[in-house]
């Protein structure tokens, strides 16, 4: 009851500051505008112009770029809540959302936490006292070991008592930041010393527990919500099996294929999960599903509001962090269970800077174009950046979250196809089409999904680079994609030059006509393009392209010498980067974007539900003109064999063996940090390692030369 | 219907009416049997422009092509684009010069030329084509190159020597070098150009030797590629013979010789792409767009033109391939000046020669278009005109289809020689841009009259119909068949019908090959054949071409009153 008095006694928030970035910074502000409630955000000096900074009222500079000195400094959040006025504090999801020591520290100062209370966060942040609650609410839960005991030997031995495969998990955190699957006995020591390390660095306590390893399992969610008058209801489930490196990148919401008495166990189970802690405000529990007995098991409560709580809000029509203000102002749910509606089918994609084919390797670099798909009633674009930023090194490279809604699980996939193929990102390599095969994928249109989906379809997914008819099939369409490239190029630049002609007393505009005229022939022109094979860097081409201008306004174009038959294309640009282009008696949109990094140029084309990226080596105009150094091909062609390259930017955090020693093929040489991800860098061959010169606490850029393994003479 | 309304429609037809005035009607009955015959015929002088034309672009033939581009080496025209503002337009000139003229082929004369675009500036291009005969100059090679450093001297354009030549043809030697108009009235000109202001820029993509080495040695600024690029009085065999030294083509006289120890080159291009782009710069830093009295960013230009109101490839059907068949001027006009509209001045005076104010691409321009033969009145006209125009700095636009001046003895009383003459004395003085085109017939002192090739147009074209002669060949067959018989019959030799056929014949049929359009512009007497449907476009382009430079007063001679 004391508690009930300070609720009441409580000043309502006016102004609230969001201790977070990115998306969630944008979306909780969004909704405290629109119930008139003032916002302040945040900031690291890599974030100074960043879309939260911009689209809060107020801004407070809270530190440097790494994480720990800002987005994680607990008293400096507070300090500039304090300094801004602010009622309350938002934290998000991610950096401080779970940490219950800063929901102290912002109660202590006398502002409102918009999360559950501390305690609650302190149960469930502790995976095994969370499980030991949880045994007791009779939740059930899957076999394993939660003991504070954590000598290597030891957790061998229950290793061996739950039986392989086994998972290991860091107790504390989560987004499978540190956790390991260990197949037989002999991988056990390695894979949990990783873990520990990983644990360690990136939630500063490395205790671990072990659990039984489910070989066909779904993730499925229950978003639950309660009040401070004890009041907790759920707001039906999430399937979030689709992942990789245990991340999410594909949610939905209501859980496929699952009976209606299924989902009521599952809710029931939620709700009993919350109260046993005391929760109020948003929460999620997590419980897997094993797919051979149809059996669920309680895994972990997310004590915050999550990435993918959009699918909820479609499927409810509700406004979670309208929901979550409430509630941290003191007031009861808005609804009570049988209230809650449930209504169509939601999808959400994750949209992320990384390179799918080097294993979904987090990337880094400038949004040269980014173009979202516009938002309707029925499609949301969550995002924290625009065209121009940088996904930097610093944190999560995720760019945005595509949610779409339709009547249904089939309608709402349509969508979400569409949606896909018109969601233009080009400057860094994104997993947008990966998300496209997903969602293309037949088992996914039925439903039948699990956690291990990605890699049991991965021959449908990646695509096999030694399958002949589907390179074959690849390259004919990058070749017609690479002649839309050449009309939209011409036209661009047609009326680039008119412009310029617009401007200033210069010569007369007949001499840039288009077509461009030449006596008793037709003009031409060449373009060069290297086709990026997204799947297989090794394929990539060479296509010379041959540009023939007619006199009726069509670009004839062909790519090599007489073989390749000329197709007629007229190009009109619609403004920005938007072409209507007629090819092949075909009337289609096609839109352009192209911006140049490192001397070279680089075009993508959106056209139908097709992508191509190509690259064009620049004039020389724009090069140097030293002649020693020249540069006709490629710099990343140009390393000795034997060289290993960082496959993304990072932070080494360990080198395991010395400039000069020998070593075998796959063993492990260094290991690279970078998202908070481990990733080993192997020798590629046998033989010594040559020009290891990095050291432990060193940053490398993506692409930089690691070492060379030269081969025994 | 309410009374508010009705006074702006009044106004509307009011502003219709006037604005009528100066259109011209269509003109063309296109149900008649000339129409489609004249259709026919210029549909096969076409197909057969276009097959001379498809030969010289294929250049010096397909071994040599490919040896050009073993060598990273681009053909002379995809260089002069690679150099132009891209998509932009190229004026070219005399491609079929040298057309039939030697033993051998000589496509496009061995040498490319033109104007267009660089960084907004226009140029004059002279591109070596090594794939024909090494790049080396015939006499015609070398007319052509004096002819557009002749254009770029008249309109001020910079001058970009491509240069991928051996030099002279050595067994024509004497047809190429000692005279006026020879080798080395090139540099000659060079020199000049530039002591006037008109920057010269020599790129060295192939060789330069023995007297080419001087186009780049004379330029204000070359640029040399590694490699390809050699320049040297004499190349290896030569000093090799003459000092016994042994050197290579590169070490001889490369772009790193030239351009680290001799100094006779600038910039150091890595290859051709790169010479091409520093060429490209070196236009770019002239900045001659600060230039005083230009008449090109003159104020009379209306950028807002309007499209002429009939179909400009008409043109193609009316000109008429018998040169006896009339038509009037006016439509060919209709279909080249902006809006069909033509205000013409002494409509009803002098009416065999047409001429009044146009505007082409917004361009204002006096025409002058023959309706039949020169009498005095309208020699008189014309005069007139032409000293309207260039008092007014109105560029001059001849339509020439002339079979000649009146003859008889009641022309000759009229004085129509004097009449002639003040014609003549009008177009030679005239400081204006004049471009003419041949679209008929060009005979005698009508081709003076209608500013022919010696009275120095800016440009002139032939259209593929056009014949061009002393007289017509039936013509001087009479007259050169009465002279003959009249010998003949001296000496008391026998001269019947049945031989003067046979001599009329062989008169016709070398006035016929020598009249010929492509007879004409293989010895670059004049700068190209075109299509009619091309003629608005060319004319507007050379006008744009000729105005690049500060107006100049004329002043006249004597006329004869």
């Amino acid at each position: 009851s004391t508690h009930l008095e300070t609720a009441s006694q409580q000043q309502r928030i006016e102004k609230i500051l969001v201790a977070n970035r990115g998306e969630i910074a944008c979306r909780i502000m969004r909704t405290a505008k629109r119930l008139g409630i003032r916002t302040v955000a945040v900031y690291s000096d890599a974030d100074r112009d960043s879309l939260h900074v911009k689209s809060a009222d107020e801004a407070v500079h809270i530190g440097p770029p790494p994480a720990r000195l800002s987005y994680l400094n607990a008293s400096s959040i507070v300090e500039a809540a304090i300094r801004a006025g602010a009622q309350a504090v938002h934290p998000g999801y991610g950096f401080l959302s779970e940490s219950s020591v800063f929901a102290q520290l912002v109660e202590d100062k006398g502002l409102a936490f918009v999360g559950p209370p501390a305690s609650a966060i302190r149960d469930m942040g502790d995976k095994s006292a969370s499980k030991r609650i949880m045994g007791a609410a009779g939740v059930p839960l899957v076999p394993g070991y939660h003991g504070s005991e954590q000598d290597v030997e030891l957790m061998r031995l229950e290793a061996d008592k739950i039986g392989y495969p086994v998972i290991i998990k860091p107790t504390h955190g989560g987004g499978g930041k540190g956790m390991r699957i260990v197949q037989s006995p002999n991988d056990f020591v390695d894979s949990f010393l990783g873990a520990q390390r990983e644990a360690a660095a990136s939630f500063g306590n490395n205790t671990i527990l072990l659990e039984k390893y489910i070989t066909q399992p779904r993730h499925i969610e229950v978003q639950i919500f309660g009040d401070k008058f004890g009041n907790v209801l759920h707001l039906y489930e999430r399937d979030c099996s689709v992942q990789r490196r245990h991340q999410k990148i594909i949610e939905e919401a209501p859980a496929p294929c699952i009976t209606d008495d299924f989902r009521t166990h599952l809710g029931q189970a939620a709700v009993s999960a919350a109260k046993a802690v005391g929760y109020h405000n948003a929460g999620t529990v997590e419980f897997i599903v094993d797919t051979a007995t149809g059996q669920f098991y309680f895994m972990e409560m997310n004590t915050r509001l999550q990435v993918e709580h959009p699918v909820t809000e479609m499927i409810v029509g509700q406004d979670l962090v309208e929901w979550q203000i409430r509630v941290a102002n003191g007031e009861p749910l808005p609804l009570s269970q049988v209230q809650v509606p449930l209504s169509g089918h939601a999808f959400e994609a994750r949209i992320y800077a990384e390179n799918v084919p080097k294993g979904f390797l987090p990337a880094t670099g400038v949004l040269h174009h980014y173009h979202p798909v516009p938002p309707s009633s029925t499609v949301r674009v969550e995002t924290g950046v625009e065209q121009g930023d940088v996904v930097s090194m610093h944190y999560d490279p995720m760019i945005a979250k595509l949610v779409v809604w339709g009547e249904s699980r089939a309608a709402a996939l349509v969508k979400l196809k569409d949606c896909l193929s018109k969601f233009q990102v080009a400057g860094v390599p994104t997993n947008i089409n990966f998300l496209q095969k997903l969602a293309n994928n037949k088992a996914f249109e039925e439903g039948d999904v699990e956690t291990h989906f990605i890699e049991h379809h991965k021959d449908d997914l990646f695509g096999d680079p030694n399958n002949k008819v589907i390179y074959e099939e690849a390259y004919s369409a990058a070749r017609f994609g690479a002649k839309l490239v050449a009309a939209c190029l011409c036209d661009k630049e047609h009326s680039a030059l008119k412009e310029s002609q617009s401007g200033g007393p210069s010569l007369h505009p007949i001499w840039y006509t288009h077509p461009p005229f030449r006596v008793n022939h037709h003009a031409q022109s060449t373009m060069e393009l290297e086709w990026e094979n997204e799947y297989d860097s090794s394929s990539s081409k060479n296509l010379m392209l041959s540009i023939t201008y007619h006199p009726d306004g069509n670009y004839f174009i062909q790519i090599g010498e007489n073989s390749d038959h000329a197709l007629a294309v007229k190009a009109s640009n619609l403004g920005n980067s938007n072409f209507r282009v007629e090819a092949g008696g075909i009337t289609m949109d096609v839109s352009l974007a192209v911006y140049t990094k490192d001397q070279i140029k680089h075009i993508h084309i959106w056209h139908g539900s097709q992508h191509h990226h190509f690259r064009q080596k620049l004039g020389l105009e724009l090069s140097d003109e030293d002649e020693t150094q020249h540069k006709t091909s490629f710099e990343s062609t140009s390393h000795p064999p034997g060289t290993v390259v960082a496959p993304m930017a990072g932070l080494v955090v360990k080198v395991l063996v010395e400039d000069g020693a020998k070593v075998e093929v796959g063993q492990p040489v260094l290991v690279l940090e970078a998202m908070k991800m481990e990733h080993v860098v192997k020798a590629t061959s046998g033989g010594f390692v040559e020009g290891l010169k990095v050291s432990a606490g060193q940053q490398v850029s993506d692409g930089s030369v690691l070492f060379r393994v030269k081969a025994q003479e | 219907n309410s009374a508010p309304s009705l006074i702006p429609n009044r106004i509307h037809h009011f502003q219709k009416k006037l604005f009528s005035i100066g259109i011209l009607p269509d003109g063309v009955n296109r149900s008649s049997d000339h129409f489609s015959q004249n259709s026919d015929a210029m549909d096969r002088l076409l197909s057969q422009l276009q097959s001379h034309v498809n030969k010289v672009l294929a250049g010096g033939g397909e071994s040599a092509v490919k040896r050009n581009r073993s060598r990273n080496k681009l053909l002379p025209r995809e260089r002069i684009d690679r150099l132009l503002d891209p998509g932009s337009s190229f004026l070219e000139l005399s491609q079929l010069a040298g057309h039939e003229l030697y033993e051998e082929p000589l496509p496009s004369g061995g040498i490319i030329t033109g104007i267009g675009p660089v960084h907004g500036r226009l140029c004059m291009f002279v591109a070596n084509d090594p794939t024909v005969k090494g790049g080396t100059y015939y006499p015609i090679t070398i007319k052509k190159h004096l002819r557009a450093q002749e254009i770029a001297a008249q309109c001020k354009l910079p001058c970009i020597y491509l240069v991928d030549s051996g030099g002279a043809f050595l067994p024509k030697q004497a047809e190429v070098f000692p005279d006026k108009e020879n080798f080395g009235r090139i540099f000659y000109n060079q020199a000049t150009m530039s002591s006037q202001g008109i920057p010269q820029i020599a790129l060295v993509l192939g060789s330069c030797t023995a007297g080419g080495a001087y186009i780049p040695a004379m330029a204000d600024e070359s640029v040399m590629v590694k490699g390809n690029g050699t320049i040297f009085l004499a190349g290896p065999p030569l000093v090799k013979a003459s000092t016994g030294e042994e050197v290579s083509a590169e070490d001889l006289g490369g772009a790193s010789v030239h351009c680290k120890t001799s100094g006779v080159s600038d910039y150091f291009a890595q290859d051709e792409m790169h010479g091409l782009a520093l060429g490209r710069n070196i236009v770019k830093n002239l900045h001659l767009a600060g230039k005083q009295g230009m008449v090109n960013s003159s104020p009379s230009i209306n950028l807002e033109f309007k499209e002429p109101l009939y179909d400009v490839k008409e043109l193609r059907s009316i000109a008429p391939v018998d040169h006896k068949q009339q038509f009037d001027v006016r439509s060919v006009i209709s279909r080249i000046v902006d809006g069909s509209e033509f205000d013409e001045f002494k409509k009803l005076y002098g009416t065999t020669l047409v001429t009044g104010f146009a505007r082409i691409y917004g361009q204002p321009v006096g025409i002058l278009g023959n309706n039949g033969i020169l009498f005095n009145e309208a020699a008189l006209k014309g005069t007139h005109f032409i000293e309207l125009c260039s008092q007014r700095n109105i560029p001059l636009v001849f339509l020439q289809n002339i079979t000649g001046f009146m003859v008889g003895s009641r022309s000759e009383a009229n004085g129509i020689a004097k009449s002639g003459a003040k014609l003549v004395m009008a177009v030679s003085c005239a400081k204006v841009p004049k471009v003419t085109i041949m679209i008929g017939g060009s005979f005698g002192a009508g081709n003076y009259a209608m500013c022919g090739r010696a009275f120095n147009p800016n440009f002139l074209f032939l259209w593929p119909n056009a014949r061009i002669s002393v007289m017509g060949g039936a013509q001087a067959a009479g007259v050169l068949s009465q002279i003959e018989g009249a010998n003949n019959k001296r000496r008391g030799l026998e001269w019947t019908s049945e031989d003067e056929e046979k001599f009329k014949a062989k008169v016709i049929e070398a006035y016929e090959r020598e009249g010929n359009p492509y007879y004409s512009t293989a010895r670059l007497w004049d700068d190209g054949v075109i299509d009619p449907a091309d003629t608005r476009k060319i004319v507007g382009l050379c006008i744009s071409a000729s105005m690049n430079r500060p107006l100049e007063d004329t002043k006249y001679g004597v006329f004869r009153m």
